[in-house]
């Protein structure tokens, strides 16, 4: 399903990803790991297009198409969805505006029929129910005085809802208490299907004990040093990331 | 003294000059009226049309701006009478009794008098000036800026019409009342409305301006709003159109003790815009909301300028600003909270947002604060920047395409200050002509 080849990429001019290859197949969770500057947010970003995120060698397939030539909403149609590390606030656009407008704007590119309001609101009921999101806070500012796991819990019923076939959760443990996490992976979990591919890109292993990656990736300055199963996840959280930096330089 | 010893005068000041000589005898009002034109006429000629060595002009120099000044407006034509019936459209669906002025003359078949509330009186300035009426005679002209403006001395030199009304003390006028302006004729021409409205102890009333105009018309429109002690008063102003117009407007309101103020300007119409506001605070308790938005594109000018005087304390007034600019559009916010000596307990805060849609359009914003009081709460901000990139990515990297993820957005950043209107209706109505005015961006 996702195939990246050779990824170089810039950021104002510095080279953070250097030749990064990997391939995703359907129905498998990976997790990417690596210490910090590594490059896991700037894959998370190159991914869902943004500017200032320069790929100048390479390519990412998502079924065999590049999205790098696409623009972000495209990307989005095409099933990419990015799980940001910071979810943003938005004000003057609230939640339930700007969720109909996304899933709308995608079915619409991907020629399917707008959703009607009696449907739309029972898919967010639903999913926001299982999410423990209140649907008050729906009716807010696009996570406007949202909580750090408020914001993260809104990400994954962003995901929930649009049902993308691709995830990339970019840090999504990052601020969350212990239960939260659990919300927020059991909200991830529920989506792991065979015909869907989930990146997990996190710093630390305790997400990849509610989140059980297939694959377990190593990013060290700026490409994958080393690949192995679930346990890799377990070596990592005992001896450091200190021996890839070494060995990659 | 900082009188200005002028001997040469501008085409336009000519013009005016004359207009002003062979319109006299035709001006509506007679002996104590034609004294007042006089005094007036006497100050814009010593003071000339405002240019950008005056401070509250710097950014609007009427002076270069008005090459030349056109003709006194005529009688409207059928054309003109015609084209004005779709003007004052933008309110949407609001039921709004309905008062035309097409060229600066009131237009009784374009207008809506039948069955006025009780409570509520309507007449036309012309029919009151020349009636002598007491209303006219106890008001015009007495809620002026201090500093005398030149532009609006020569609006009570010219004032051919408007409206006059008076909402009698304790009467809730529930119907909004419409000014249409509509300067809808074919020859450029200048236009100068002028109008009065007395809102008395407990009353209250929606006043709702629309200002629409084609052609390249010169256009000088006054307010003097008199909202009485524990009166609530919603007014709004939108200013509209396609022409070149040059529409200079004042709304100059004395606001009474506990009493409800709403302001709202709205422009997206006109060549040149000049908004200006004084609003004063007579008595305590009052509680003010001024908000405005702006949205710009091609050439156009716009300045709200802006001076709330805080003569009695323990007023609450919170001022919100809006500007949106494409293309090589300028705007100007210049505001002002002036709070005398022992106006204690007020609370003023003011703030000025520009969002620049091109890296040719020009945000030009003044917060100014002038406290001679000790126990106040006083606070102005002002920011201006482009659409916010993370933002826009946000909403992308959900599938909401880019000229969407802009829409939402603006209309956020409008939405703020629109909020601020009270009635639904026209709250709706102006959202979607923000959205109607980013959707024919570019087009």
């Amino acid at each position: 399903m996702l195939e990246i080849k050779n990824l170089h990429v810039t950021v104002d001019g510095k080279q953070i990803l250097n030749g990064l290859d990997l391939t995703v197949n359907k129905g498998e969770v990976h997790a990417i790991m690596g210490p910090n500057g590594s490059g896991k947010s700037t894959l998370a970003y190159v991914m869902a297009g943004k500017a200032g995120y320069e790929a100048t060698e390479g390519k990412i397939l998502l079924d065999g198409e590049n999205v790098l030539e696409m623009q972000p909403d495209e990307r989005a149609a095409k099933g990419l969805f990015l799980a940001f590390q910071y979810p943003l606030e938005i004000p003057g656009v609230a939640t339930m505006t700007f969720l109909r407008t996304a899933l709308n704007a995608q079915r619409k590119k991907r020629g399917e029929a707008e959703l009607s309001t009696p449907e739309f609101l029972k898919l967010v009921r639903d999913a926001a129910g299982k999410l423990e999101i209140n649907m008050d806070m729906l009716r807010r500012g696009v996570n406007v005085g949202f909580s750090g796991g408020e914001k993260k819990r809104n990400e994954i019923l962003q995901m929930a809802l649009l049902q993308p076939r691709l995830c990339v959760l970019d840090e999504t443990d990052s601020g969350l208490d212990i239960d939260a996490l659990k919300v927020v992976s059991d909200g991830v979990n529920r989506l792991r299907g065979p015909d869907r591919a989930m990146v997990v890109i996190t710093h630390y292993q305790r997400l990849l004990d509610h989140i059980v990656p297939d694959v377990v990736h190593v990013l060290s300055k700026g490409r994958i040093v080393k690949t192995g199963g679930k346990e890799l996840a377990h070596e990592l959280e005992a001896s450091g990331y200190a021996q890839f930096q070494d060995n990659a330089a | 003294m900082k009188a200005e010893l002028r001997t040469v005068k501008t085409d336009a000041e000519l013009a005016l000059a004359e207009s002003y000589a062979s319109a006299k005898p035709n001006l509506p009002g007679d002996g104590k009226v034609v004294a007042l034109r006089d005094a007036a006429f006497k100050r814009f000629e010593a003071q000339g049309l405002p240019h950008r060595r005056i401070e509250q002009w710097k950014y609007t120099d009427l002076r270069a701006l008005l090459r030349d000044a056109k003709p006194l407006a005529g009688p409207p034509d059928a054309a003109a009478k015609e084209r004005a019936k779709s003007v004052g459209g933008l309110i949407g669906d609001m039921d709004a009794r309905r008062l035309v002025f097409v060229d600066g003359a009131f237009v009784p078949e374009l207008s809506d008098l039948a069955k006025l509330e009780t409570g509520l009186e309507v007449r036309t300035l012309a029919q009151a000036l020349a009636a002598g009426d007491p209303l006219v005679a106890a008001h015009l002209g007495k809620v002026v800026p201090a500093d005398g403006e030149s532009a609006l001395a020569l609006n009570a030199a010219l004032m051919s019409d408007g409206a006059v009304i008076r909402v009698a003390a304790g009467a809730t006028v529930e119907r909004p009342i419409h000014l249409v302006f509509a300067a809808t004729g074919d020859k450029p021409a200048s236009i100068f409305t002028r109008s009065l409205v007395v809102i008395e102890k407990g009353a209250r009333v929606m006043l709702v301006e629309s200002h629409e105009g084609t052609a390249e018309h010169h256009i000088n429109t006054a307010l003097e709003l008199i909202v009485g002690e524990k009166a609530h008063a919603d007014h709004v102003k939108i200013t509209g159109g396609t022409g070149g117009v040059v529409h200079v407007s004042s709304l100059m309101a004395a606001i009474g003790a506990n009493a409800r103020f709403n302001d709202f300007s709205y422009t997206t119409g006109g060549a040149v815009v000049r908004n200006q506001l004084f609003v004063r605070f007579d008595g305590e308790g009052t509680l003010a909301n001024i908000r405005g938005a702006t949205l710009l594109k091609g050439n156009q000018h716009a300045d709200v300028t802006l001076v709330a005087d805080h003569v009695a304390g323990g007023c609450q007034c919170r001022e919100v600003f809006k500007a949106v600019l494409d293309d090589k559009s300028r705007s100007v916010f210049q505001g002002k909270i002036i709070v005398r000596q022992g106006s204690q307990k007020t609370d003023a805060k003011m703030m000025t947002n520009s969002l620049l849609l091109s890296d040719e359009a020009e945000a030009n914003q003044k917060p100014e604060l002038e406290i001679f009081a000790d126990d106040v709460q006083c606070g102005h901000g002002a920011t201006s920047g482009a659409l916010d990139e993370n933002l826009k990515f946000y909403l992308m990297a959900r599938g909401i395409p880019e000229v969407e993820a802009e829409t939402l957005l603006v209309r956020a950043f409008v939405g703020d200050a629109v909020e601020g209107i009270e009635h639904a209706g026209l709250r709706d109505a102006l959202m979607e002509d923000v959205v109607s005015w980013l959707r024919a961006r570019g087009n």
